[in-house]
């Protein structure tokens, strides 16, 4: 399992099954409160993993990865927020 | 010899913090991303006032294209990783193949994409139809804009790795051509959720 310690390789493999784990979510109809939180929280890891082993920012100045990582945490808040409001 | 032994006992250097890539892709990165963001909430803010509406047109989505995409993005993005992670080490025949296997996905997310606009176009669906479609049209045709710019700088790249212009000595061009290209994976990740599946 060498090819495994390649935070690349490692970063690919769990985006696909995270992807795969939100469509399976979408055919069972999953819906509401926990189904949110829970999608929003796989977008929230894979887009990580996006950050820091694809753009490669893990090693950066702390800024950048701040920035980047950042802007991943607001637009969640920001759509866990509407959801919120729209179970109201 | 004693410098020599001094140098033997202190461990390597820890490695810089380095930027990948030049500042300014890394500013035009941001800026893009900040578009997105307002897009994204002005969705999810929309739907919070139309919830009944937005949950039944959603259902009208392919939610399997939706995924299929996302998987040819997320791989797209994995082989110019490793464009990058070749060129660090010289390798120069895996760069411009692993660039043009990014570029491959890209062009499979472009025909996907234009099947389920065939689709929708094709049962009378525009952006005039209400507001959910709106949304869905413009999020991700905007979207695939960025896709199609990511391809033409992949272009670029496998012409000038082909020219072996990158390697250890200098992979910066590369690198922030790479980090628009996962820029475009990264917002299709926040994007095929919230459109196609959030309930």
């Amino acid at each position: 399992m060498n090819a495994l310690k390649n935070p690349a390789h490692r970063a690919w493999l769990v985006l696909l099954v995270a992807t795969s784990i939100t469509w399976y979510l979408g055919e069972v109809g999953a819906a509401g409160t926990l189904a949110i939180v829970a999608m929003l929280v796989i977008a929230f890891v894979k887009g990580r993993l996006v950050i820091l082993d694809f753009m490669e920012l893990r090693e950066a100045p702390r800024l950048w990865r701040a920035l980047l990582e950042g802007w991943l945490i607001l637009v969640s808040s920001l759509i866990l927020l509407a959801y919120w409001i729209s179970l109201k | 010899m004693c410098a020599m032994t001094t140098a033997a006992l202190i461990p390597p250097e820890t490695p810089q913090k380095r930027l990948p890539g030049d500042l300014a892709i890394w500013f035009f990165i941001l800026a893009e991303m900040l578009a997105f963001a307002v897009f994204f909430a002005s969705y999810a803010f929309a739907r919070a006032r139309n919830v009944e509406m937005f949950n039944l047109y959603q259902q009208t989505l392919d939610r399997n294209a939706g995924a299929l995409n996302t998987f040819l993005l997320i791989t797209g993005s994995w082989f110019v990783v490793r464009a990058v992670q070749a060129a660090h080490r010289n390798d120069q025949k895996a760069i411009p193949r692993n660039i043009l296997l990014g570029f491959l996905c890209g062009g499979g997310f472009l025909v996907v994409k234009v099947f389920e606009y065939a689709a929708k176009f094709g049962a009378g669906i525009s952006m005039s139809t209400n507001t959910f479609y709106m949304f869905y049209i413009s999020l991700t045709f905007f979207h695939f804009m960025h896709v199609i710019l990511g391809m033409v700088i992949l272009t670029i790249l496998w012409v000038q790795a082909r020219k072996g212009v990158y390697g250890s000595h200098d992979a910066h061009g590369l690198e922030s051509g790479a980090a628009y290209w996962h820029m475009v994976d990264l917002l299709w990740i926040i994007l095929f959720p919230l459109v196609y599946v959030m309930r």
